[in-house]
């Protein structure tokens, strides 16, 4: 089923990558330079383990629609059929995976201000996603402080498996930053592909590739509660997206667990992690895991809060049939608080862009 | 169904020094008395959360950081972590650090008595000789 009702918010879509020629306006004269005599402007950028025609990569009725503008498409077969007020999207760049962390940083911001000026502009329903390199802390904290006055932007962009772990202390930079700003961070599903996607090497199988992320996301979460950034940043958010959520009920159990034996190594953590773990992560509902509206109620019973979850249609790729976005059965009350009320709480930004943005926010 | 506690003298309290630790078996249980800087207590030898024997894991402090990375010890001698899983109970208060509402350990009254009010009263002296001159450590259990 679709949510019932109209002012869901959507927390994780996709937008198209451009062509690198449609980044070009957006680099400074020296990157633009290096881009097309080095023919790097011919270069897909594409940061996906599975091949473009997959349908992991795009549903097979959502795929680019010649004459059609992308924008368009988006309204018709994203925003409009989910009577979507507000949906978070991100374009998730091949430009983070680049070793050179200058020229990375530089197509990141090109990015981020295409995606301001070619989606946010024209459609007032979109708020943005800051890219950013993680290999680089102090060029992310610089995007960020340079796009922060933009509150179109709700959220900083990383995938969930970077360079190093998220909580290590060289990346606190960048949480401050987020929380200073009132920005989400946010995790995506996927890497950079320069390390292994598990912890004993590279898989033989796409499949491995793809079940291993839930590892990833509990290594994360781990590492970012383990290592006190939010003894550090109390109020800072992080969004887990396609991070998928059935895997928490153990998780929270075994983290509070072990916590209680071995807390005096990590003796900034003076509260079970399970309540830093229900209190500071959210987690997008698209591509769903667990099946059934029953079995979905069960595992937030399980985790213990019904404000976790967010709504998410995953656009464009296809988790789903039509738009049967939400598994059915779930209850009006728990599609309310997925669809709305958990969003609006869950970034600082949210809430306040619902309003008209002006001219001036935009500047 | 509550059971009278009989007063135990458990030993001499010049072989319990501040930092020291006894275990004894009275009214028909494993007992660890506790010197806290001068001050006795008495805790049931057995951890509420998984059956470990307790009082015989190590005596430390309370682990603390006000901010990630700057460790202190603080209240060094003031707890106990059992040896089993690591839990750890204030030993003034039997209260587990982790768990302080549902986990709570069984703890005894313990007092240092002097020698010649000892034979006055009833008490299960064990296996030696009060003396009216030295103090004592009574428990009661």
């Amino acid at each position: 089923m679709k949510p019932p009702f109209k002012g869901a918010v959507d927390c994780d879509l996709h937008l198209p990558s451009p062509p690198t020629t449609a980044l070009l306006p957006y680099l400074p004269a020296y990157w633009r330079d290096q881009l097309e005599t080095r023919f790097i402007h011919k270069m897909g950028f594409q940061l996906t383990s599975y091949p473009p025609g997959s349908p992991l990569t795009c549903r097979e009725d959502w795929r680019p629609n010649k004459g059609e503008r992308p924008l368009d498409q988006l309204r018709r077969q994203a925003l409009d059929p989910f009577g979507v007020e507000i949906a978070v999207c991100s374009l998730l760049h091949g430009a983070i995976a680049l070793f050179n962390e200058d020229m990375a940083a530089a197509l990141c911001s090109a990015v981020n201000d295409f995606v301001a000026h070619e989606w946010l502009d024209p459609e007032p329903r979109l708020r943005g996603s800051i890219l950013i390199t993680g290999q680089n802390p102090d060029h992310a904290v610089a995007e960020i402080e340079r796009l922060a006055h933009d509150r179109r932007f709700v959220q900083v962009i990383l995938p969930v498996m970077g360079d190093m772990l998220p909580g290590k202390r060289q990346m606190w930079p960048i949480h401050r930053a987020c929380e200073k700003h009132g920005l989400g961070l946010a995790l995506h599903a996927g890497g950079t592909y320069r390390f292994p996607t598990t912890a004993s090497g590279w898989p033989s199988f796409q499949v491995e590739d793809y079940v291993a992320n839930s590892a990833a996301f509990e290594n994360a979460i781990v590492s970012l509660i383990s290592e006190g950034v939010f003894s550090e940043c109390p109020d800072l958010r992080v969004i887990c997206l396609e991070s998928g959520f059935g895997w928490l009920p153990t998780l929270i159990w075994r983290l509070n667990k072990e916590w209680r034996g071995i807390r005096q190594e990590v003796p900034w953590i003076t509260r079970p992690p399970g309540d830093i773990l229900r209190e500071r992560f959210r987690f997008t509902l698209q591509p769903v895991e667990v099946p059934t509206a029953a079995l979905i109620e069960r595992t937030l019973e399980h985790i213990g809060s019904d404000e976790l979850l967010l709504f998410s249609t995953d656009y464009p790729h296809a988790h789903f049939e039509g738009e049967e976005a939400l598994p059915d059965g779930i209850s009006e009350a728990l599609i309310r608080k997925i669809a709305r009320d958990n969003p609006l709480a869950s970034y600082p930004r949210l809430a306040r862009t619902l309003q008209p943005v002006t001219a001036e926010q935009r500047s | 169904m509550s059971r009278t506690l009989t007063r135990h003298v458990v030993g001499r309290a010049a072989d319990l020094p501040p930092g020291g630790r006894k275990l004894v078996k009275a009214g028909g249980r494993e007992i660890g008395v506790f010197n806290v800087h001068g001050a006795y207590y008495a805790l049931a030898n057995i951890c509420p959360h998984g059956g470990g024997s307790l009082c015989e894991g190590f005596i430390t402090g309370l682990s603390v950081a006000p901010r990630p990375g700057q460790y202190d010890l603080i209240r060094a001698g003031e707890f106990l972590r059992c040896p089993l899983h690591g839990w750890e109970f204030e030993i003034a208060t039997g209260q587990s650090y982790c768990d302080p509402k549902n986990t709570r350990l069984r703890t005894f009254h313990a007092a240092v008595e002097h020698g010649a009010d000892l034979v006055k009263g009833p008490y299960v002296a064990e296996s030696f000789e009060v003396r009216v001159e030295e103090d004592y450590i009574v428990l009661e259990a």
